[in-house]
């Protein structure tokens, strides 16, 4: 009998646990908005929302990749780096036209993320340590082809940067289409479905006779790409190259967007729209206590709270 | 589930192949079994040869105390580090918590030695203790539970330092600066402690029930469990073990520099990962020793030094070297492994 009301209370509790997994960072950033609505001076402008738009951008570019490496039931700790180096490269390639200067970096970044990706494929090495080596190396690659900050003055990555179609920013509406292809591919191509399956279980996945390696190296070429993406993208944003700082703690960026946003650690499944709010969140989180005057020490302490709140939501389901 | 792989795993022992006697492991086996042990140390000695007769200033008494302490300091992070990697879990916040012991004990250093020694150890450790209780009782990813904690603990360490701008400063004359300063026959005695600590942690991991749980949980932890170790306890314990030791290095890096520094340690969890899988240690648990880890460091520093030696490379190629080093050493180690396991 006490058994009986025990296993009662134990689903309910597990299905609260997972409402919270799948809509808890919605109803974080819908409070998050009343809660600015209300009680902060300036947060409704269109001019504010802009700027809030285009901070989160970046980070929700990586944040995209990263999704599909944790939906492999991987990691990527190199998009900083990779960040770092495309910077480098755009500035180094600047003078070859735009499309040089853009092309470069992201072929950068592929190859970066081919490298991730053979490590952990073809070699077996755990995606946290593969992609680990790849940080510190491509940091350095960043650092040697660039040793410090440059000003990157060029008509065309200034109106990247700050140019907008009717009131939106252009980095907003490439993040945008980027969050919308990555979800059709999750969620409508085989690739997406190889992938979510590797994910739930790698030895399954290959026994189905699913190309499992060819599958790992293009996510981490893509997780590569969006990276270096993001980082020319900041790059013209700031109108500056800076390889030393730029992109650094942004794996935590994006991986605290993509768990917050419900998307387990243990693979198989990947939730983009919870990627986007994830980022939206971290996001209004930081603009809500400085705009109330607390310091940043706060914020990273807020940040931590939120993180291990939603892997213990998604805990349940993580574990089986 | 897990059991059963272990038995398919044993099957081509079970039935053994009949002849006259026990082959033992053959040549190949043996080669990969010691390249894995001491792969680190062979490598360290080659580096240790070329450098002093490319360089006359690599094998000086200056530079070699130079690397020895600033090796000490990650060597301790490192050794912590080694316990949680052979359990098969990682521990991200010891970057974080070295900072943090670093500020705690320059603050504590105005109430006495003993209080900068103690409150940093106890700071750390129960940030240790909150990491280990959340992953091994809530089944939570080290993973994440450490990054969430190496975001806090920065956090901390901001708001009790004014956020950044505050540097407290440890009084020249006092005890913990004699710690961080002192020598003992020529050697800093943070070296001293740092060896002393690795000799301990050696017969814990070795010696000790505990030593034995902390592999038998990072070798199979349902085993573990069936075998009757306390699985929660140990990993509650190794993570506390791993914030100890970042609290301790930072606090015995403050007493070097005579102040907590708030900018340190950023990184320095890469770094012992790093020295830590170098050394030997497998990443997926139950398979490590503490005396690779020490290799691994001085491994690290040496080609940090080399680098620094050859004037005209820009510091930068420190990082792709030594990121391209890790990922071959990984590659061999995967084999190696790889190896092992099919034995």
């Amino acid at each position: 009998m006490t058994e009986l009301t025990l296993a009662q209370g134990r689903v309910d509790r597990d299905r609260l646990l997972r409402l919270l997994q799948e809509y808890g960072v919605y109803a974080g950033v819908a409070a998050l908005l009343v809660f600015n609505f209300a009680f902060t001076d300036h947060f409704v402008s269109a001019e504010n929302f802009r700027t809030q738009a285009v901070q989160v951008a970046p980070v929700l570019i990586v944040a995209l990749g990263m999704a599909l490496a944790i939906g492999t039931e991987g990691v990527d700790l190199s998009v900083g780096s990779v960040m770092a180096l495309s910077t480098s490269l755009l500035s180094l390639y600047l003078g070859y036209g735009p499309w040089a200067a853009v092309l470069v970096p992201v072929a950068g970044g592929i190859l970066i993320g081919l490298a991730n990706g053979t490590l952990v494929a073809h070699l077996g090495v755990q995606p946290i340590v593969a992609t680990l080596a790849l940080m510190v190396a491509a940091r350095g690659l960043a650092l040697v082809l660039l040793p410090q900050l440059k000003d990157v003055r060029d008509p065309g990555m200034t109106a990247l940067g700050s140019g907008d179609v009717l009131g939106v920013p252009y980095l907003v509406l490439i993040a945008v289409a980027l969050a919308l292809l990555v979800a059709f591919v999750v969620r409508r191509t085989t690739f997406g479905r190889q992938l979510l399956a590797i994910g739930d279980s790698r030895p399954a996945a290959r026994l189905a006779g699913l190309p499992v390696r060819r599958v790992l190296i293009v996510v981490y070429a893509c997780s590569g790409a969006l990276a270096a993406v993001a980082g020319v993208l900041a790059t013209a944003r700031l109108t500056a190259s800076d390889p030393t700082s730029l992109g650094t703690l942004m794996e935590l960026s994006a991986i605290t967007a993509v768990v917050v946003g419900g998307t387990p650690l243990s693979g198989g499944r990947v939730r983009i729209g919870g990627t986007v709010a994830g980022a939206v969140l971290i996001q209004l989180l930081t603009t809500t206590l400085v705009k109330h005057d607390l310091p940043p020490s706060w914020t990273q302490m807020a940040q931590a709270v939120v993180i291990v709140g939603a892997v213990y939501a998604a805990r349940e389901r993580g574990k089986r | 589930m897990t059991t059963e792989t272990t038995e398919a795993d044993m099957q081509p022992d079970a039935v053994p192949k009949v002849t006259d006697e026990d082959p033992g492991p053959s040549r190949a086996d043996r080669f990969s079994a010691l390249a894995q042990q001491h792969g680190a140390l062979v490598t360290l000695l080659m580096a240790m040869v070329v450098a002093s007769l490319s360089f006359d200033t690599f094998l000086t008494g200056d530079n070699l105390e130079n690397m020895a302490l600033s090796s000490a300091f990650l060597a301790v992070v490192a050794l912590g580090m080694t316990f949680v990697i052979v359990t098969g879990g990682i521990d991200l916040s010891v970057g974080s918590l070295f900072a943090l012991g670093g500020v705690v004990a320059a603050w504590g250093s105005q109430y006495g030695s003993a209080v900068a020694l103690l409150l940093p150890l106890a700071v750390c450790g129960l940030i240790g203790l909150v990491n280990g209780l959340l992953i091994a009782r809530s089944g939570l990813a080290p993973f994440i539970v450490t990054l969430a904690a190496m975001l806090g603990a920065r956090g901390i360490l901001l708001a009790i330092t004014d956020e950044g701008s505050r540097t407290y400063l440890v009084d020249k004359d006092s005890f913990l600066a004699t710690l961080g300063q002192g020598s003992l026959l020529g050697i800093g005695v943070p070296v001293w402690i740092t060896v002393t600590l690795f000799v301990l942690g050696a017969v814990v991991l070795r010696r000790t029930r505990f030593g034995q749980y902390v592999y038998a949980v990072g070798g199979n932890e349902d085993a573990a469990a069936l075998m009757g170790a306390p699985v929660a306890r140990t990993k509650i314990a190794v993570y506390a073990v791993s914030g100890l030791c970042a609290g301790l290095a930072g606090a015995l890096n403050a007493a070097w520099l005579l102040s907590g520094v708030t900018i340190l340690g950023s990184g320095m969890e890469l770094e012992a990962i790093a020295a830590v899988v170098i050394g030997g240690t497998l990443l997926s648990g139950g398979f490590g020793f503490v005396s690779g880890s020490l290799v691994g460091v001085l491994l690290l520093k040496v080609i940090q030094n080399v680098i620094n030696q050859i004037g005209s490379l820009d510091s930068a190629y420190q990082q792709v070297v030594s990121g391209a080093f890790l990922a071959v050493v990984v590659v061999a180690q995967t084999w190696l492994g790889r190896r092992r396991r099919v034995l």
